[in-house]
């Protein structure tokens, strides 16, 4: 493994020409990352050299079509350890996806009664999928709720299981606290519950290795303009057992075998479950990405995305009324720093920041009911908060820019310090 | 940039002591007026007598600082301004904030005027104008 050092961070900044040279500081990777100069040249080439409407033609360009979106089928599969090519669904995003088997599976397991169980820290596309899924079949919506620093026990987790649970869906890692969740565990005891265990990788993926057989999770989604992929292109990993008896989520082109005016058969897994003309250009990008992360290494990425959230949880903790969401400990954020600063709205956290040149994301992350389960000293909830989060590019000059420009708010906001 | 003197004075002295942020009792109207995407969130009262003057006006409530400063200054503007005025000096902020307003016409809204700058602010926009929003609903709703 090769070290991302001060000096290798540089020299990889050169592969992403918006932020290499520029006096800005990204640090919202967790939103989405920047895109590799290799990521961009895949999809064009492919659209240069290889665009045609894939599966259907029998010429040749179309053969090579299908053959460069069945090979980023391949490297999806090999990225996150899959037993098949076969058990990747290509989709737009990690919301997609997510959408995609809650509808699906509900489909498929769901009576009225039943139960589906979620986490209180799950950003909204692992949520709001399964409220209407409950709706739809007149299951229960139920929330595992988290300690303050985000934890979940073991006991807290068996003891909202019961015989009606037949889905849990949670994030391997909180978009907002960075927390990672120990899913392997957590799949086990569901499965040894009887329920299907769903996880929503969009924060780890690009992150950490992820290894779905051991893991034994029965779905995983995930996003490629999260790991320096293209927008547009997103996955769902699923257990063919699953995946064969599941009812299709889009209908249409692409998906069948034999229609008729009454109904229809519908195509093999996967392509039952990508209907219409797929996006090639964006498949081609992300096995551009998952090449490119591969080159420099998840263990190296991860230890160093580690690094620099030790050193900015450092700073920052200096910083009088900066206030930390989540774990004390920088290993458990997954590069992810969310906080509130006392007396100041993230709004105007965020504006002021930028006007240093610093991107941040603040609000409610997508994950409003986490907010409001947040507490602050005063016993009242968060609602919003400023978030930032690093990529392997970023450095430690940029975070000591960072907080410096922090440093500085209360004072511009007329709060002596 | 604007951004560096776009948090002055006027705007943090407003947002750290709104005179008109309380309740007013027996309010002719009152509205709450939320900006959901990023919390904002204000109740807008207004004591109006039967001339359509507005005696009184103040707001509660929870958001950034440009939220809350704009709401207090507006507050300030329109006490004992005619409901036509009210509307006419609303006019004149939102075409502000769509970069639209003659600098006599900014002139006119006071202190409010010191958030000219926000047009060049599109994702800080909906924060000004919330009161000045909910303002035009409540007298659109109870004309």
């Amino acid at each position: 493994m090769r070290v991302i050092d001060e000096e290798r961070a540089l020299e990889l900044r050169k592969d992403f020409p918006l932020i290499d040279g520029s006096k800005g500081i990204y640090i919202d990777n967790a939103a989405t990352t920047q895109k590799a100069s290799c990521v961009l040249d895949a999809v064009r080439d492919y659209y240069l050299n290889a665009n045609a409407n894939p599966y259907r033609g029998v010429y040749d360009l179309s053969v090579r079509a299908t053959e460069a979106h069945e090979s980023a089928r391949r490297a999806a599969a090999e990225f996150i350890h899959a037993g098949r090519p076969e058990e990747i669904i290509f989709t737009r995003n990690a919301t997609e996806s997510l959408n995609l088997v809650a509808f699906s599976l509900s489909e498929l397991l769901l009576e009225p009664g039943d139960e589906i169980l979620i986490t209180v820290f799950e950003h909204h596309s692992n949520m709001l999928p399964w409220q209407q899924a409950a709706k739809r079949h007149g299951a229960v919506l139920r929330y595992i709720e988290c300690e303050q620093d985000g934890t979940i026990t073991e006991e807290n987790f068996r003891s909202m299981l019961t015989p009606k649970t037949k889905i849990v869906s949670m994030a391997q890692v909180s978009n907002v606290l960075g927390r990672q969740y120990d899913i392997k565990k957590f799949a086990q005891i569901a499965h040894e519950n009887g329920s299907v265990f769903v996880a929503d990788g969009a924060q780890s993926v690009p992150h950490i290795p992820v290894d779905v057989q051991d893991l034994d999770v029965d779905f995983l989604a995930f996003s490629g303009h999260k790991m320096y992929g293209p927008m547009g292109i997103g996955v769902l990993y699923g257990k063919m057992e699953y995946l064969e008896k599941m009812p299709p989520f889009l209908t249409g082109g692409e998906m069948i075998e034999y229609v008729r005016r009454d109904g229809a058969t519908f195509a093999e897994v996967p392509h039952k479950f990508e209907a219409g003309t797929v996006n090639v250009g964006g498949a081609v990008g992300l096995e551009a990405a998952i090449r490119y992360i591969q080159s420099i290494g998840l263990d190296a990425i991860s230890q160093r995305e580690e690094m620099l959230a030790s050193y900015a949880m450092e700073k920052m903790t200096q910083i009088e009324g900066v206030h930390i969401l989540g774990s004390a400990d920088p290993k458990e954020h997954t590069g992810i720093l969310t906080f509130t600063l006392d007396d100041v709205h993230p709004h105007d956290v965020a504006t002021i920041l930028d006007a240093d040149g610093i991107a941040v994301r603040a609000g409610h992350h997508c994950a409003q009911p986490l907010m409001a389960f947040i507490k602050k000293a005063d016993g009242r909830p968060v609602m919003a908060t400023t978030r930032a989060s690093f990529s392997f590019y970023n450095t430690k000059e940029e975070i000591d820019r960072f907080a410096a420009s922090l440093a500085q708010i209360r004072r511009k906001m007329g709060y002596g310090i | 940039m604007a951004f560096n003197t776009f948090y002055n004075e006027i705007l943090t002295d407003h947002n750290m002591h709104p005179g008109n942020k309380h309740k007013i009792e027996d309010p002719t109207y009152e509205l709450e007026g939320v900006n959901p995407s990023c919390g904002d969130d204000i109740v807008l009262q207004l004591k109006v007598s039967d001339d359509d003057t507005i005696e009184d006006a103040a707001f509660v409530g929870d958001g950034c600082a440009i939220s809350q400063a704009s709401a207090d200054m507006m507050c300030d503007l329109i006490k004992g301004q005619k409901k036509e005025e009210a509307l006419r000096l609303g006019d004149i902020f939102l075409r502000m904030i769509k970069g639209e307003a003659s600098q006599e016409e900014i002139d006119e809204l006071d202190e409010a005027g010191c958030l000219v700058d926000i047009s060049h602010m599109p994702a800080r926009v909906k924060c000004a104008v919330l009161g000045w929003h909910t303002l035009d609903e409540i007298f659109k709703k109870n004309s």
